[in-house]
């Protein structure tokens, strides 16, 4: 986890993702009546307006789709992360997601580089997934 | 529907504009900002403070109504309105301002905007909160958590899809600045080159230092009235020929949507053009929300001044500088005159409209006026009554 970036703090809608990390998986918000996977969590699917909802487990892989390499820390207890990748990874499941690569230099980040799931530890009993570049 | 968008063209004219100094550090309250500022604008105006019957407000401004009506001595209001979503605000205002007119709900309404934006609270920072929830937690626990941060993912997908480069991004930078450096309230006058944009700091790569806007103290106001009563104030009237508000389709938050090398704002492009009865052809001048150099390109592609992907190439060779093929921000915008929200853009195109402008057009006519590429988008069409 990125030193000085804040926690989640879970509500009603979006418990069930962050429970779900902290058994190491990561659950997709499915439409239970149309199918369509939705991001970020939310109360009702956008497409049909139902509000049931299905939790399904991602298989973990994705690709980059876009990235910052930050290097001007947005506070003083960044410092020392920067520089950082963070970007966005589509997954196989159609939706896009927010994370930082790990196991390459910034330089070696291309569009639709493969990248696979893993949780890191965070304080408070979180557990944020995140990726690395896959099968290496 | 087309007399849907018609319904307030040319009803409503911009006739006043008013502005503080802008600075790093103005040394006074935001309250005491807008106040300066409005009455300002209603002196621009050559009206009473006792005219204004109706006042918008940018939700994210820390003066409301009630301290207006306390300290600035409003006391006639009869119609407010409030308008979100940060960098829509600029022009979002004067959609509500000319809607309200129409409809005859107010006749003289006053949009203002105040900020101490580099001495108070800086958009640019943020500070550790413990935790975040929303939309927030889903990009900030990851370290994405300021406006470049998050805007540089649109121009690095754009750079991916459409080949568009640093240099370009550089060439809006230079173009900015000169038009800043142009204009005596700019807080950025000192003139760049490609060469400074490439040697600036890299922020979040790929945008750089001088990729960035400025955070500023200042406060702004703009009156809007009848067009029917416009003619007898002081100044040539502005016409408000066209408005629009606007929301992306398949927008989920600002970083979830489809395709994040489009601006959502395709959809005010069309109405705002409907609104007015014109076309991209028919603009002399173009004002863009610049928060970053790239979403001027980004606007060129929206807004039907060239296709998808040609916004780099056409900020090349100084085509959007004050004397090229389509002038653009020639105050120096967000970039380098300040950051008040875009709302300066407004006063900018009636100094234009005017011909008082530090960065003058011939025959500017006809001038578009957009802001944000994010999720809910704002545009509005001025000309010279």
């Amino acid at each position: 986890m990125i030193h000085g970036a804040p926690l989640p703090s879970p509500d009603h809608d979006t418990k069930p993702f962050w429970d779900g990390c902290r058994e190491g998986k990561f659950l997709i918000p499915r439409c239970r009546i149309c199918g369509t996977a939705r991001w970020p969590p939310g109360p009702m699917c956008p497409v049909c307006r139902s509000d049931e909802t299905r939790w399904a487990l991602a298989t973990g892989s994705g690709q980059l789709y876009s990235w910052v390499i930050v290097h001007h820390p947005a506070n003083a207890e960044m410092a020392e992360s920067v520089p950082y990748a963070v970007g966005l990874i589509a997954l196989a499941e159609g939706i896009r997601v927010v994370g930082n690569v790990h196991g390459c230099q910034p330089e070696e980040l291309v569009d639709g580089l493969r990248v696979e799931l893993f949780f890191e530890e965070a304080a408070d009993g979180f557990r944020l997934p995140n990726f690395r570049r896959a099968g290496d | 529907m087309n007399d849907t968008l018609s319904g307030l063209r040319d009803k409503s004219a911009i006739v006043g504009i008013g502005e503080t100094e802008y600075s790093k550090e103005s040394g006074r309250t935001e309250l005491s900002l807008a106040c300066e500022a409005i009455k300002k604008a209603a002196d621009d105006a050559g009206i009473a403070i006792d005219d204004i019957d109706g006042l918008v407000r940018f939700d994210l401004d820390a003066v409301d109504e009630v301290a207006l009506t306390s300290h600035l001595g409003l006391k006639n209001l009869r119609w407010m309105s409030h308008t979100g979503y940060g960098g829509t605000g600029g022009n979002a205002v004067i959609v509500h301002a000319a809607a309200a007119i129409a409809a005859g709900l107010a006749s003289t309404v006053v949009c203002y905007r105040a900020l101490n934006g580099r001495s108070g609270h800086r958009y640019g920072q943020a500070a550790p909160p413990t935790h975040v929830g929303g939309v927030e937690a889903f990009h900030m626990p990851w370290g994405m958590m300021t406006p470049a941060q998050i805007w540089g993912q649109f121009a690095r997908r754009h750079m991916i899809e459409y080949g568009t480069t640093t240099e370009q991004f550089g060439a809006v930078a230079v173009a900015l600045r000169r038009h800043g450096s142009l204009n005596p309230r700019a807080m950025m006058r000192k003139p760049i080159t490609l060469e400074d944009h490439r040697n600036s700091r890299v922020i979040a790569d790929p945008l750089r230092l001088l990729d960035c806007c400025i955070e500023s103290d200042g406060g702004c106001a703009v009156i809007v009235t009848r067009a029917d009563r416009a003619g007898d104030l002081r100044h040539p009237a502005v016409l408000v020929s066209g408005a629009a508000q606007g929301s992306g389709t398949k927008a989920a938050g600002i970083i979830f949507r489809e395709n994040l090398a489009e601006a959502e704002s395709v959809h005010t492009a069309r109405d705002v053009y409907r609104s007015a009865g014109l076309g991209p052809k028919d603009i002399d001048v173009l004002m863009v929300y610049d928060h970053f150099t790239p979403f001027i390109i980004f606007s060129l592609e929206a807004y039907g001044f060239c296709p998808p992907g040609e916004g780099g190439p056409f900020v090349e060779d100084g085509r959007i500088e004050c004397d090229g093929e389509l002038p653009v921000n020639t105050h120096g915008g967000n970039h380098s005159e300040a950051y008040i929200h875009g709302l300066p853009h407004v006063i900018e195109s009636v100094r234009q409209l005017r011909g008082t402008s530090t960065a003058q057009v011939p025959h500017a006519e006809v001038i578009l006026s957009c802001s944000s590429v994010a999720q809910l988008s704002a545009a509005i069409i001025m000309r010279k009554a």
